[in-house]
């Protein structure tokens, strides 16, 4: 008789149990079994009365289907809480296509980029950076770099100048970063290798000018380092640059008061169709000017040019920025046009290394 | 400086064609700037000859000929109103390239009749402009022979001449420069005297005081009388038009084409027009030159005139007098070939404005040994196409010497130039360019030619032979280079790469702009600076050196407005000018934002831009570089150009190093740009470098601690001028080994808290390290808060 009322009561959870449709209507069934004033405590509380020798028999039975319901009732109640939590979501939708809340991107100017570029190439071979004054005297400008007063090159570098001061000094503007090749070799001992990037300023404003522009200036000097180091110095870095390993470069006799023997270098290019590209095409494209340090320069600045002597080399910023990068116009890099520095800008985290890529 | 191929060959005996040639002239530092060459595309087009030329059946404008090229003959449809029977033509046949069009000339039928070929006329041979009627050759024209062979095709070259290669400015030195490559021989020059008839009546003067006698050093002449001028004959004026100088003269003209094929400028005076001696003079103040190009000017007492006893008759060394110049009625020349100071030919130059082929050549060197050779070669020429008999030579002054050696040591071409040339190599490039050598050994003594007075020093040899050798035969070597290369950049450097990435990153649009502006904008943001101004600025809207970054910032800011693009945000790194000798710029990073933060968009959190956005930029460049915000202290006190109440300075103990706020209304609306717009200008040199650590690259260990943290809150009531930053550092500094963070989360302002005053509502973590703080513990620290930020501030808390 016990026997058939477990399985009775097995049978009535059950059936229970499946027929509960939300987390409450569980509720009442695991109530209604295992509550306190539950079918199954009941027969619990039936145990007392019941002979000791069926009593264990009994109670064994009792703990099962104990047992039997609470599992039941644990995996009823996941199905249900799983169905509730679908449901729930189903609810819950939103247009996943709308563009994401903006984020401001901002960028760096081609010409930092390219000072940042040019460093990592010098870097790898052993130069420092070194600076100077965008004011200059007549001596660093001109005089030290072997333009002697009234000397016709020094007309050619339509210089800005700042008015007379009560001293009778007449300051200007650099023409040209080399001034700092001076400055360098004054207050260091060779050897020495530097690069030397700056701004600059010359009175020109047409297409190809602008009133300032950016160079950066090489000078090495130590007790060896001759012509095919210069050469060999500069083809490293112009082969880098544009990313191309075998370019051609082609070295032209030149004339800078400052550089003896003087040299211009071209690479390859191509101009076919209108479209400038570099590479090894045939067409030659002019890009820095250089030479071995002049001997009065060397002696103006306290050295035995018969002992002494290096290279000097300078290139426009903006000129191998237009050419790497397809720029067209050389004034707008200072138009701060929106569009333009966004177009032309580079990302923050786009910090070139030779090894780490120099370019995208 | 132009000239053309056959001009060339005058002076150089060579079989080069003219792309060896031109290349050779780039190799040796004689730039080709370009190369026309009339011949170019004519290899194909002959010489014919019409036999018959009739009307065309059909067409009232049109004739039919018959055209005979020596081995065809061909009907022709021409339309030229010359075409006419028994003439020498340039005839195109099918096939070829017509240069005008650059289209291939096909066989066709004109109004129904066939054509075998086109007559040309120079303008659709590129040859000229004429396009009147066709080309007609003269009459014993061999026909069927190519053109380019009959006609006067003269390939025209310019080079791009250094200022240096004052001896290039001639034909005959770019020969020689060839001859020394190896691009043929140099041709001797006839030179050789001709003997005066008679003595000259017109005697040389030297009119220069002692101190100014350098300017004009020499001065030669010659008197040549019973010369008939007239036109140049053909060649010269093909010459001379060639390279774009107009014919005037014949006895003009031999002073224009000397100056060009012998770097020798001349003058020639029509004698009867002069009066006494002639010679350089200072000229007087306010003295004045009718000059041949139709200007007169008015000299100082720097000036060298050419004068006569009259009055000055020529600009010295730079440009000769309308009323003393020869004209078609001149029969006695006096021809001049003088000497002048480079400087002061420059100067003047300069002083007058005045450029031409004269000025040119002597501001860069005349060789100083021509003045007399100078004269020689043009009485040749003056006597050959001129006739007349000649006087004997006048002249006063001397050449200066020029003669200097150099040591040189032929070692130095392979220890300067890094290429490796035998000697007697060396010596034959110097011998070839007009030097001479003494070679013994290694210490040779070298003797420039008059003519190179631009090579003084061992170096320069070492140029010339590297030059003729060709700078292309230079190895390039890579340089020797450290096993590892280091840091390239000094910590300043990185901590303003930093510092610009860092921006970037903010969303801010790096730009560059000028180191100049107009000296009003100067004005508005310059404070206690001097305006610093130019003295020849290239506009009066570029005329001062900028005090501050910001106003290009402001204009561009505007600029891009007036573009639509109203929300911006910019920022340069750069110098500000403190003053106007060297040393007194000053490093600047400056941020500059207008407008909204972000874009409308569909979450709605767009707003716009205010001060603490230009303090959030000042503060992340510092941390960019480096420096612990904690240490900051934020006063008021920003420059005028910033709107009094909304901004402020963070200062590093006593150093102001960064301003920030709102632009000042007034200022942007004498920039004239609208909308609010905020700023911030952050001193790079006033940040401290990082310490250099001990311990290299090695962080302090790191403590974290297992505990959980406290979070409590507080709101302060207290006066509105106390700062937040006062009641946060009063709250932090209460139990520091406890409180890890403090943060502002809310700021009210109502009625209730009375006027004038404030609620400052801050959240405290309290980090503890050992065991969990009890209640007693954690109200034992918020006592010490609340009496801290009390005493320091004033305040209370907010009940």
């Amino acid at each position: 008789m016990a026997n058939d009322k477990i399985e009775q009561l097995r049978s009535e959870i059950r059936g229970a149990c499946a027929a509960a449709a939300d987390v409450n209507a569980l509720e009442a069934v695991r109530v209604a079994a295992l509550g306190k004033k539950g079918s199954l405590t009941a027969l619990m509380k039936d145990l007392g009365t019941m002979p000791p020798e069926e009593r264990k028999a009994f109670g064994q039975q009792v703990n099962t289907l104990r047992d039997e319901a609470t599992a039941a009732l644990d995996a009823k109640k996941a199905t249900l809480a799983g169905a509730e939590l679908d449901a729930k979501l189903a609810q819950e939708r939103m247009d996943v296509s709308l563009p994401v809340r903006p984020e401001a991107k901002g960028s760096i100017h081609p010409i930092s980029q390219t000072m940042d570029e040019i460093a990592a190439i010098f870097g790898v071979m052993g130069f420092d950076i070194a600076d100077g004054p965008d004011i200059e005297d007549d001596f660093h400008n001109f005089t030290a770099l072997n333009f002697p007063p009234g000397h016709p090159a020094r007309e050619m570098h339509d210089t800005f100048f700042l008015p007379e001061n009560e001293k009778g000094e007449r300051y200007l503007l650099r023409t040209h970063t080399s001034p700092v090749q001076i400055r360098t070799m004054m207050s260091q001992k060779p050897p020495i290798r530097v690069i030397i990037p700056g701004r600059t300023y010359r009175c020109d404003y047409d297409m190809t000018h602008t009133p300032m522009f950016h160079q950066v200036e090489l000078l090495v000097i130590d007790t060896e380092t001759n012509m095919s180091h210069l050469r060999g110095c500069l083809q490293e870095f112009v082969r880098t640059y544009f990313g191309v390993d075998d370019l051609t470069t082609r070295f032209r006799p030149s004339y800078f008061p400052f550089t003896e023997p003087s040299a211009e270098m071209d690479i390859g290019c191509s101009r076919s169709g209108g479209e400038l590209k570099i590479g090894n095409y045939g067409d030659w494209l002019e890009i820095l000017g250089c030479g071995m340090i002049h001997p009065n320069v060397i002696k103006a600045c306290g050295l035995d040019p018969d002992v002494y002597q290096g290279f000097a080399a300078g290139m426009g910023i903006e000129r191998i920025a237009m050419l790497k990068y397809g720029i067209p116009d050389l004034r707008t890099f200072f138009e701060s046009d929106l569009r333009w520095l966004r177009h032309y800008g580079f990302a923050a985290l786009d910090v070139p290394s030779v090894t780490g890529g120099l370019s995208r | 400086m132009k000239f053309t191929l056959s001009w060339l060959k005058d002076h150089l005996d060579t079989t080069a064609g003219l792309d060896e040639i031109t290349s050779k002239l780039t190799a040796l530092g004689l730039e080709v700037e370009s190369v026309d060459n009339p011949a170019k595309g004519l290899e194909d087009f002959i010489v014919a000859h019409v036999t018959e030329a009739k009307q065309h059946p059909n067409a009232d404008r049109l004739r039919l000929c018959t055209v005979n090229t020596g081995t065809e003959i061909l009907q022709v449809v021409c339309g030229a109103p010359n075409a006419h029977t028994d003439m020498k033509v340039v005839l195109a046949r099918p096939g070829v390239t017509i240069p005008i069009t650059g289209e291939v000339l096909k066989k066709g039928s004109i109004r129904g009749v066939e054509s075998q070929g086109m007559l040309c006329s120079a303008r659709e041979l590129k040859l000229g402009e004429d396009h009147e009627g066709i080309i007609e050759l003269p009459a014993d024209t061999a026909i069927g022979t190519p053109v380019t062979q009959v006609m006067n095709l003269d390939p025209v070259i310019e080079i791009n001449l250094t200022p240096n290669r004052v001896d290039a400015l001639g034909v005959r030195g770019i020969a020689r420069d060839l001859a020394a490559a190896g691009m043929g021989k140099l041709k001797p020059l006839d030179d050789a005297p001709t003997a005066g008839k008679f003595p000259s009546p017109r005697k040389v003067k030297m009119g220069l005081p002692a101190g100014d006698a350098h300017k004009c050093p020499q001065f030669a002449g010659r008197l040549i009388r019973g010369v008939k001028n007239g036109e140049s004959p053909r060649w010269l004026k093909d010459r001379l038009n060639a390279i774009g100088l107009r014919a005037v003269s014949v006895l003009v003209d031999i002073t224009q084409y000397l100056t060009i094929d012998l770097g020798r400028p001349l003058h020639a005076f029509d004698d009867a027009k002069l009066s006494g001696e002639i010679g350089p003079r200072l000229a007087k103040a306010g003295e004045t030159v009718a000059a041949l190009n139709g200007k007169t000017y008015t000299f100082d007492e720097t000036t060298v005139a050419i004068a006569d006893d009259a009055a000055a008759l020529g600009i010295g060394g730079i440009m000769g007098g309308e009323p003393s110049s020869v004209t078609e009625g001149t029969t006695s020349v006096f021809l001049e070939s003088a000497l002048f100071d480079p400087r002061n030919v420059g100067a003047t130059g300069r002083k007058l404005q005045i450029n031409t082929d004269a000025r040119y050549a002597f501001e860069r060197g005349v060789d100083p040994a021509s003045a007399v050779w100078g004269i020689e070669v043009a009485t040749r020429m003056i006597l050959a196409l001129c006739g007349g008999e000649p006087s004997e030579i006048v002249a006063g002054g001397t050449a200066p010497d020029h003669h200097r050696t150099i040591d040189f040591d032929p070692a130095r071409v392979k220890s300067l130039g890094g290429v490796e040339i035998p000697a007697s190599e060396i010596q034959g490039i110097l011998e070839r360019l007009g030097f001479q050598v003494s070679a013994t050994g290694a210490a040779w003594s070298v003797t420039p030619p008059s003519w190179r007075s631009d090579v003084d020093a061992w170096q320069d040899l070492v140029e010339e032979v590297l030059r003729v050798h060709g700078y292309d035969n230079i190895p390039a070597i890579p340089m020797p280079r450290p096993p590892m290369p280091k840091s390239v950049l000094s910590p300043q450097q990185r901590q303003v790469n930093f510092a610009r990435r860092v921006l970037a990153g903010r969303g801010l649009n790096e730009t560059v702009t000028w180191a100049f502006l107009p000296s009003a904008q100067a004005e508005l943001c310059r404070g206690d600076l001097p305006l610093v101004t130019l003295a020849n600025p290239i506009s009066s809207d570029l005329d001062a050196m900028r005090p501050s970054l910001l106003p290009n910032l402001i204009t561009a800011a505007g600029r891009n407005a007036a573009r639509g693009l109203s929300d911006c945000a910019i920022f340069e790194v750069g110098p500000r000018f403190e003053g106007g000798a060297p040393g007194q710029q000053v490093n600047m990073a400056a941020t500059l934002r207008a407008g909204h933060t972000s874009a409308r968009h569909w979450a709605g959190t767009r707003r716009p831009v205010d001060a603490m956005d230009a303090k959030a930029d000042a503060v992340a460049i510092l941390e960019a570089a480096g420096l612990n915000p904690i240490g900051l202290q934020t006063v008021s006190g920003a420059p005028s150009w910033y709107h009094p109440g909304l901004s402020g300075v963070l200062k590093l103990g006593n150093q102001v190093i960064a301003t920030f706020g709102a632009v000042h209304p007034r200022t942007a609306k004498a920039l004239d740009v609208d909308g609010p717009m905020v700023a911030c200008e952050v001193f790079l040199e006033r940040i401290p470098l990082p310490k250099k650590k001990t311990a290299g690259a090695a962080r302090p260990l790191l403590k974290a601690s297992a505990l959980q943290p406290v979070e409590r809150d507080f709101a302060f009531v207290v006066d509105a001028g106390v700062a937040a930053e006062a009641v946060l550092k009063a709250a932090r500094g209460a139990e520091r080994d406890l409180i890890t963070d403090v943060g502002v989360f809310d700021i009210y302002q109502g009625p209730h808290l009375g006027e004038g005053r404030k609620s400052v509502a801050i959240s405290v973590t309290l980090q503890p390290k050992d065991a969990t703080l009890t209640d007693a513990e954690i109200e034992a620290v918020s006592r010490k808060i609340v009496a801290a930020v009390e005493k320091t501030t004033g305040g209370h808390l907010r009940a």
